[in-house]
């Protein structure tokens, strides 16, 4: 007995000519439709409750989002909590980081920051001390702080952008760098812009609006 | 019906009219905002942080609870006792989970599960998984050792929340005995409204059994959640206007016509502007399947005629789906010549796996009807249907019964079909016999359709059918087609359907495989049959009389219409032993990842 149903085999078949590219968009010939990640910064106002960041940082492991960093600290309003996520990912990839985020129930809003806004770190950089004068001068150069100081060791915080800090870390290594904590970006819109949207539907409308690529420039440095 | 006679309780008898003398006698005592609501049932004041999570389901409109009794959620059981809420103890905490997973499903409203701390709250996960997956409206209520030893391993402890977070909408670890009944409203009204999901609140031993006169908050979602109910008028208006220069359109509808009560607005629609209709797995029920616009169901083993619809259209208006991969296939070959109208009340649906030409966000009967009125002249696309008649005719879902051979499973799905009204539920486990149960039964109304889709759980369709029949109306008919694997994995439900007197009756199509794995490894693994030989079967009809249901069997042709009447006609559970072609598969196939206009019709074909 033959095994199956009916009908012309699958060669006999008309077959469209599109495709579609792995982020399910329509290929167009003219146009290469596939995105290349770019790094963006993406800010989210939560609610300042236990939680929170394992609720942000489980979301992101489970769906495979790739966090290059993740910092979080407490706002003008104490119920309230910034997150501050960096991230390296295609653009329908970010705008999926923003709508999962926005999904999540103590979230109260959610925004990718333009390329203009101020980004920050801090380091604290242990080095050895051997050559104290030339440390201070380094440090200097950099606006860093002497923290700490010891006969054996000098550490030096140093606040900035992503490019200063990893430039001074690399001067510093001259004298031999016993060890380094950095804290991770931290981030606020410039000028009267809000960092995150205060009213929930600007989030929403932002969504519907749907601009394929809001930001094309990456947030390198500023 | 009886299984509504074993919902009366000896609860609510004497002390009634006592309460509401009480509650309107001290009117100034009641502080609470819903005080009026609460006034309507039995309303002695709570006194403590468990009475307080049952007054919050009963305010709620709470009628059944599914669960398993255990040490720490003991208190939350003790207020139960006093309740108008019928518990029905279940066998395990998986068949809890599922069953108030079809309750949802069946009455959209959303069902309970209760669970004690550890054991019993891991076992919900997979059925709150499943919920998850698919959108159902699901709140569990599980145990919690005492605060004070929470993070110390302390017996039966479990980090509940943390377990259950990836696989709920929301959770929250009740800490305050004032608090903890709002937790619980709060919990009900996010499972329900927006996209629906399951949501758990994880009750310490301590909090349910402190003091508390705090009567809870009225089911609220939080306020920082916030559903979009109507979509963007300018994009509605760029929709309409592709929908009415559309040559070839197609509605393609999912889970969330259903859940969002849209199926009739689709319906009016679809048969305005004769627009061919596919639909989803979970949207199955949405559009009735007996019209002619129908093309049935899409995807991996989907109808041929719907994946041919599906690959060659131009315009799909897509309704409340989240182009899982078992519709999709390859996403390239996916509706590549398709512009794609997105209707979603999830923004993160838009453009998450198929990108979205028109993104649609919100209410999908709301956004329908902007649609409706939007849309001025229907699209010019008579060839198109006819090309679609073609299609269903060229790959119709025929097949062969000869007298002589083992029954063929398509054959019972169909006298099943048959024998029972349109409005019948019908629930299924996971494997070959779901699929045939989708491809071979005639679905005319929503909510008739009960079945695990996401996650693909077996074991679902006898805890789901108990369920099912207590939401489903007296008069609808429950009719559960399983599995032999997937039977044997919940089989210890019938207990339960038993004890209740539950009219189900349960069709297990055995092949004695594990079918769906034996189909895979004669295609892909070279026939053999790792693990997937299932020759060591119990009598199932035997097992079914020894639980006391009704127990069948059928063994070829001439048995089968007579059975189904008897066993349909029998007022309780009763379980069908269908011993079915073994060698039977299911056909269209598409492979996975592979192309929906590719279907195999054959095994010869993949």
């Amino acid at each position: 007995m033959k095994r199956g149903l009916d009908g012309p085999a699958p060669e006999e078949r008309p077959t469209p000519a599109g495709r579609r590219n792995k982020q399910g968009i329509r290929i167009d010939p003219e146009v290469e439709a596939t995105h290349d990640p770019r790094r963006t910064v993406i800010s989210a106002l939560v609610k300042h409750e236990p939680g929170v960041l394992s609720d942000v940082s489980g979301l992101f492991s489970r769906r495979q989002f790739n966090i290059e960093s993740l910092t979080v600290g407490p706002t003008e309003d104490e119920e309230r909590a910034r997150i501050t996520v960096v991230v390296e990912e295609p653009d329908p990839g970010i705008d999926q980081i923003k709508k999962q985020l926005r999904k999540l129930v103590p979230v109260i809003s959610v925004r990718e920051l333009e390329p203009d806004a101020m980004r920050r770190e801090l380091a604290l950089v242990k080095v050895a001390a051997d050559r104290p004068d030339q440390v201070a001068a380094v440090a200097d150069m950099y606006g860093g702080k002497t923290v700490d100081s010891c006969p054996e060791t000098a550490t030096i915080e140093i606040t900035g952008t992503r490019q200063k800090i990893e430039a001074a870390v690399e001067t510093f290594s001259q004298f031999g760098i016993r060890e380094i904590s950095r804290t991770g970006l931290t981030a606020l819109a410039r000028s009267t812009d809000e960092t995150a949207a205060q009213s929930p539907a600007v989030g929403t409308e932002e969504m519907n609006r749907q601009d394929k690529h809001p930001h094309t420039q990456t947030a390198d440095d500023d | 019906m009886s299984e509504r006679a074993a919902k009366v309780t000896p609860a609510e008898t004497d002390e009634q009219d006592d309460d509401q003398i009480t509650d309107s006698a001290a009117p100034d005592a009641v502080t609470e905002p819903d005080a009026d609501a609460a006034s309507e049932s039995t309303t002695e004041p709570v006194t403590n942080g468990a009475q307080s999570v049952v007054r919050a389901l009963e305010n709620a409109g709470v009628e059944y609870a599914f669960g398993v009794q255990g040490g720490a959620i003991m208190p939350v059981y003790d207020a139960l006792y006093d309740s108008e809420i019928y518990h029905v103890t279940m066998a395990h905490e998986q068949a809890a989970a599922h069953a108030a997973d079809a309750y949802g499903i069946v009455s959209g409203e959303p069902g309970i599960c209760l669970a004690t701390s550890g054991p019993g709250a891991t076992n919900l996960v997979t059925g709150i998984a499943d919920a998850d997956m698919d959108s159902d409206p699901l709140v569990a209520l599980t145990g919690q050792v005492p605060t004070a030893f929470v993070g110390n391993d302390a017996f039966q402890e479990t980090d509940t929340t943390g377990v259950t977070k990836p696989v709920t909408k929301d959770n929250t670890f009740a800490s305050d005995p004032d608090r903890v009944g709002s937790d619980v409203s709060e919990a009900f009204a996010l499972a329900r409204e927006g996209r629906p999901g399951p949501t758990l609140v994880d009750l310490p031993k301590d909090v349910t059994k402190s003091e508390t006169d705090r009567e809870p908050d009225e089911p609220k979602t939080p306020d920082t959640y916030h559903v979009q109910e109507r979509a963007n008028a300018e994009i509605v208006a760029a929709a309409a206007e592709r929908l009415e220069n559309a040559t070839r359109p197609v509605m393609l509808l999912g889970g969330g016509v259903i859940k969002g009560e849209a199926s009739e607005a689709c319906r009016e629609f679809a048969i305005e502007h004769e627009i061919p209709v596919i639909t989803t797995m979970p949207g199955i029920g949405a559009f009735p399947e007996d019209h002619e616009l129908s093309m049935e169901m899409a995807g991996m083993h989907g109808t041929g005629y719907a994946n041919m619809a599906i690959t060659h259209c131009d315009t799909m208006l897509a309704i409340g789906t989240r182009f899982d991969d078992r519709l999709t296939g390859g996403i390239e070959t996916f509706a590549p010549d398709a512009e794609i109208i997105h209707v979603d009340i999830d923004p993160a649906e838009i453009s998450k796996n198929i990108h979205a030409d028109y993104p649609l966000i919100g209410d999908a009967e709301t956004v329908v009807e902007q649609l409706s009125t939007a849309v001025e002249t229907s699209p010019e696309a008579k060839k198109w249907r006819a090309q679609c008649q073609q299609w269903k005719s060229d790959y119709s879902m025929a097949y062969d019964a000869p007298e002589d051979e083992p029954v063929q499973p398509e054959f019972v799905v169909e006298a099943l079909d048959e024998a029972t009204a349109d409005d019948t539920i019908v629930t299924t486990g996971v494997g070959q016999h779901q699929m045939w149960a989708c491809q071979y039964w005639t679905y005319t109304e929503p909510r008739t359709w009960v079945s695990s889709h996401g996650l693909g759980t077996m074991g679902y369709g006898l805890p789901a059918a108990i369920g099912a029949r207590l939401a489903a109306d007296d008069d609808q008919d429950v009719v559960c087609i399983d599995g032999d694997g997937s039977f044997l994995m919940t089989l210890q439900e019938l207990s339960v359907a038993v004890r209740e007197n539950l009219d189900i009756t349960v069709a297990v199509l055995n092949n004695e495989y594990i079918g769906m794995v034996r189909q895979w490894q004669d295609a892909f693994f070279g026939g053999r049959h790792a693990a997937s030989d299932y020759n060591w079967m119990p009598e199932f009809d035997k097992l079914a009389e020894a639980f006391g249901a009704a127990g069948f069997r059928i063994d070829d042709y001439d048995d089968v219409a007579e059975t189904i009447e008897e066993a349909l006609a029998y007022d309780g559970p009763s379980v069908i032993d269908v011993h079915i072609d073994p060698d039977a598969n299911v056909y269209p196939m598409v492979p996975s990842g592979g192309d929906n206009g590719q279907f195999a019709l054959t095994e010869d074909q993949l």
